[in-house]
């Protein structure tokens, strides 16, 4: 006996549209069996994950704050992703953001006005752009497979952090631990809504996901990223250059990251730390396939991984879970979101012993 | 009346959409050399997949020697006696005649017994195999004969041959045809596909035509005329293609130099100091049998593969050799590749998308963003005069059938009113009617002062449409020949490389004269 995938004739669109539904809907069966196992109630492990975290104005706010870098960081890999270039090191793009934005806010310390904060912004965004830049540059000129050099760079970024903390950037007034200073109060993200944490990142995500749907629904350079991506050979034929896909995939994507990192830091931690995100680059990748590579789904798709994180939380509060849960969720999300889209585009045939090709 | 060998009654088979088979009946006498004909599309290919065995029909009977049978497999159709020799090949490359013939055969295992008969076979039917050979040092022509072999050695009473003669020379041809003969001679029935009309008048006994899923005639293909097969084939007269006024051709447009470029895959072929000019208004015709280093050639022209050196292409006296596809189109060249799917159009993208493909320099897009009623209005005029079978402009190319997407992709590239267009294949797979049409829009493109080059196998195409025709052989370009003064027996030895004198010949009359 023999399983095979066939490719379908033709793919359903309502499918295609439902599958991440039906995958979150998986996701969630696969928690009530998870639960139980761990003699939690799933009905009230459930409400608690999904439900609590969205009861109150703060945690609302929460909820966007955390959707803010991960629909970031996704619309910049939407990008890549559909052209086949593939950045797994947003994660990375993002530190080196929040590196080169925060340094701006500590060098300019005491002296902060109206300008610092745009110039912190500039910096992250260009600093996310350098660190793709180094894959790109890789990979155009050397043939270098960038899901291993954009994700090794990730860890370079992780460990520069590190020592800029733990050493020359450390607070002299932190006792210390591995902090810089407190930014100045020019330095951080103004709050949009008193009661939350809710600050105007979420606008950038909002302009943000503006450019990238205009990007690829309407522009001809959006055009050339998905031949490249959907038909290699007719980029070629047509005469549309792998490498500037490669390096537009790289510098808007690795620039989106870098924005997210220092909105992080400039709107909810307000300092550098050794850990200033919780996985965003990474969980942002599951972010722009559940969301189907478009910008509409994207947005929505990292509010649902937003919600993950919060109801891990709540469950590492009420329900005394491990936060390891919120992990199992999202690699849960990935796999049936990978798992449907194979069943709406292939078949699974089970040829007989008698089976013969012809 | 004998029995036939093979008698279907009242095929029928449906696809999801689609009648393939509609009510078909097919009978083949012993002995006898049928043709299946038809165009593309019109169920030739379910029909014998229903023979051999690979589809069931969803209705009717199939008798051999007049007793009802039901064909399950590809191996209950060779225990019955039936032999299929494929379009496509399915042999090792790694591996000599003999074991690829081995391999193929239902319970054999002595290579030394199976080479001897190989031999006798091959003496018997005319077929020169070496069975100690490698396959990968095979022509295509040998390579078919290997498959032939392959089937004969099963001893089969049905052989089915699948457009055999579209991979081989004209000379290679006549020698496919004493085969068939002789095998027909004893008594082994022979299912010919094609839709070449000529050489099925001069080889086939008798014809099934099928048009749309349904047996449109049976007739005596010798008592028929071309014109009275395609319209049995097509349902009207075939459309004559004209030639208007021919003017002279204008100044050089594309000038290749001395041209070498080493084949990107690894089993293509390399292009060798290869040189031509063409000049506005004129027609290149580029013969030879596939695998000859066209592949190369094209991506060459087209600029996806760079010239070692920028001056051995130039466009309109710009050294373009190492310059990008993009630059070349920019430049006013326009090309139809051979891959249609994957390569002239995107599958998924609708064709309002793949026009924008190469048609973007044509106000299509503004300040970066897609003009997309514009599009959709450039593409809907190419469905339009090209008489593409689709939809709209919101179709999918994936959903068109090959013979429409390459209407549309002949369409789209002679929209673009280009300089210099290079056709891949340009009617491979089309329709006749269709065929003929692209034909005359090559002519009349041509008329308007565009420089264009044609690679094709068919000979008559090449004849019907083109000034000029040289051959490619091993990677190398034959001398260049006035249509009139072509003629097939010359082009045909020149297909299997026997040019070297001929090169020589006009090299040093080139030299002569200068």
């Amino acid at each position: 006996m023999l399983v095979r995938l066939e490719p379908r004739l033709e793919t359903s669109r309502a499918m295609r549209l439902a599958s991440p539904l039906i995958a979150a809907g998986l996701t969630v069966l696969a928690a009530v069996i998870l639960f139980s196992a761990l003699g939690r109630d799933p009905a009230s492990a459930l409400y608690v994950f999904f439900v609590r975290p969205l009861s109150s104005a703060y945690g609302l706010g929460e909820w966007a704050i955390k959707a803010t870098p991960l629909a970031l960081c996704a619309l910049g890999l939407t990008i890549g992703f559909r052209g086949n270039v593939w950045n797994i090191g947003a994660e990375g793009q993002l530190t080196m953001g929040a590196i080169c934005g925060g340094g701006v806010a500590l060098a300019v310390h005491g002296e902060a006005g109206w300008w610092t904060l745009p110039l912190m912004l500039a910096a992250g965004a260009l600093g996310g752009m350098a660190w793709g830049a180094i894959p790109a540059l890789l990979r155009t000129r050397f043939n270098a497979n960038e899901i291993l050099t954009s994700l090794m760079l990730g860890y370079v970024a992780l460990h520069l952090l590190g020592y800029l903390v733990h050493g020359p950037w450390r607070s002299p007034e932190g006792f210390n631990f591995p902090e810089t200073r407190l930014f100045d109060e020019a330095a951080l993200m103004p709050v949009l809504l008193s009661g939350t944490r809710l600050h105007a990142g979420v606008i950038l995500a909002l302009v943000a996901f503006a450019a990238v749907w205009l990007f690829t629904a309407r522009s001809f350079r959006g055009f050339k990223v998905d031949v490249a991506g959907q038909a290699p050979a007719a980029a070629a034929y047509a005469g549309f250059a792998r490498s500037g896909v490669v390096w537009l995939s790289f510098l808007v994507s690795g620039g989106l990251a870098g924005l997210a990192g220092i909105v992080e830091v400039t709107g909810t931690i307000g300092q550098l730390q050794p850990v200033i995100s919780p996985g965003y680059g990474f969980a942002a990748i599951i972010v722009a396939f559940l969301g189907r590579l478009h910008p509409v789904g994207v947005v929505i798709a990292s509010l649902l991984m937003s919600l993950v994180y919060l109801g891990g939380e709540s469950l590492q509060i009420n329900q005394n879970l491990p936060l390891a849960v919120t992990g199992v969720f999202q690699g849960l999300l990935l796999f049936f979101v990978l798992g449907t889209d194979v069943l709406v585009r292939y078949r699974i045939r089970i040829a007989g012993l008698a089976g013969e090709e012809a | 009346m004998p029995t036939p060998r093979l008698e279907l009654t009242g095929i029928v088979k449906r696809y999801p959409g689609v009648l393939a088979n509609d009510r078909v009946d097919l009978a083949v006498m012993p002995g006898e050399i049928h043709a299946l004909l038809g165009e593309n599309g019109a169920g030739k290919s379910t029909l014998v997949k229903i023979i051999y065995g690979v589809v069931q029909a969803d209705e009717g009977d199939i008798r051999w020697d007049g007793r009802p049978v039901r064909i399950a497999d590809p191996h209950a159709a060779r225990k019955l006696g039936i032999g299929m020799v494929f379009q496509h090949f399915n042999l090792f490359e790694t591996l000599t005649v003999a074991e690829n013939i081995l391999l193929g055969l239902d319970g054999r295992s002595d290579l030394k017994a199976l080479s001897a008969e190989i031999a006798e076979v091959a003496e018997r039917y005319g077929l020169a195999v070496n069975p100690h050979r490698h396959v990968h040092a095979l022509s295509v022509g040998e390579r078919q004969r290997v498959e032939i072999m392959r089937c004969l050695l099963q001893d089969p009473r049905l052989i089915i041959m699948d457009e055999p003669t579209s991979v081989l020379t004209p000379q290679e041809a006549d020698g496919l045809f004493v085969t068939l003969r002789r095998l027909a001679g004893e008594g082994r029935s022979v299912l010919y596909i094609s839709h070449k009309l000529e050489e099925i008048q001069a080889l086939c006994d008798t014809a099934t035509v099928l048009r749309g899923g349904r047996v449109s005639g049976h007739c005596v293909p010798r008592e028929e005329t071309p014109a009275s097969l395609a319209r049995m084939m097509i349902g009207h007269e075939l459309p004559h293609v004209a030639r208007h006024r021919r003017r002279e051709p204008g100044r050089p447009v594309l000038a290749v130099e001395g041209l070498s470029v080493p084949a990107p895959d690894p089993h293509g072929t390399d292009l060798k100091d290869i040189s031509f000019t063409v000049r506005e208004g004129e027609v290149l015709g580029i013969a030879g049998v596939a695998g000859n280093g066209q592949r190369t050639l094209l991506g060459a022209l087209n600029g996806e593969t760079a010239a070692p050196a920028p001056g051995m292409i130039a466009v309109d006296g710009v050294a373009v050799g190492r310059l990008s596809a993009g630059r070349r189109r920019a430049l006013g060249l326009a090309h139809v590749p051979e891959e249609r799917l994957s390569r002239g159009a995107v599958p998924a993208m609708s064709l309002a998308r793949n026009t924008l493909l190469t048609a973007h320099g044509k106000g299509l897009v503004r300040h970066g963003l897609i003009d997309f009623a514009r599009t959709r209005a450039f593409a809907q005029g190419i469905i339009e005069r090209f008489r593409v079978a689709a939809p709209g402009p919101e179709t999918e190319a994936r959903g068109l059938s090959g013979g429409n997407l390459q209407k549309f992709i002949v369409g789209r590239e002679i929209s673009l009113e280009p300089r210099l267009l290079v056709l891949g294949y340009p009617t491979w797979g089309v329709d006749v009617g269709a065929a003929a049409a692209i034909r005359q829009e090559i002519i009349d493109l041509a008329e308007k002062g565009t420089a264009v080059i044609v690679l094709s196998e068919d000979l008559d195409e090449l004849f019907e449409v083109c000034d000029r025709i040289a051959v490619i052989a091993g990677g190398r370009l034959s001398p260049l020949r006035a249509v009139g003064e072509a003629g097939v027996e010359e082009l045909g030895q020149w297909m299997s490389g026997g040019f070297a004198g001929a090169a020589r010949k006009a090299d040093a009359e080139a030299g002569h004269a200068g």
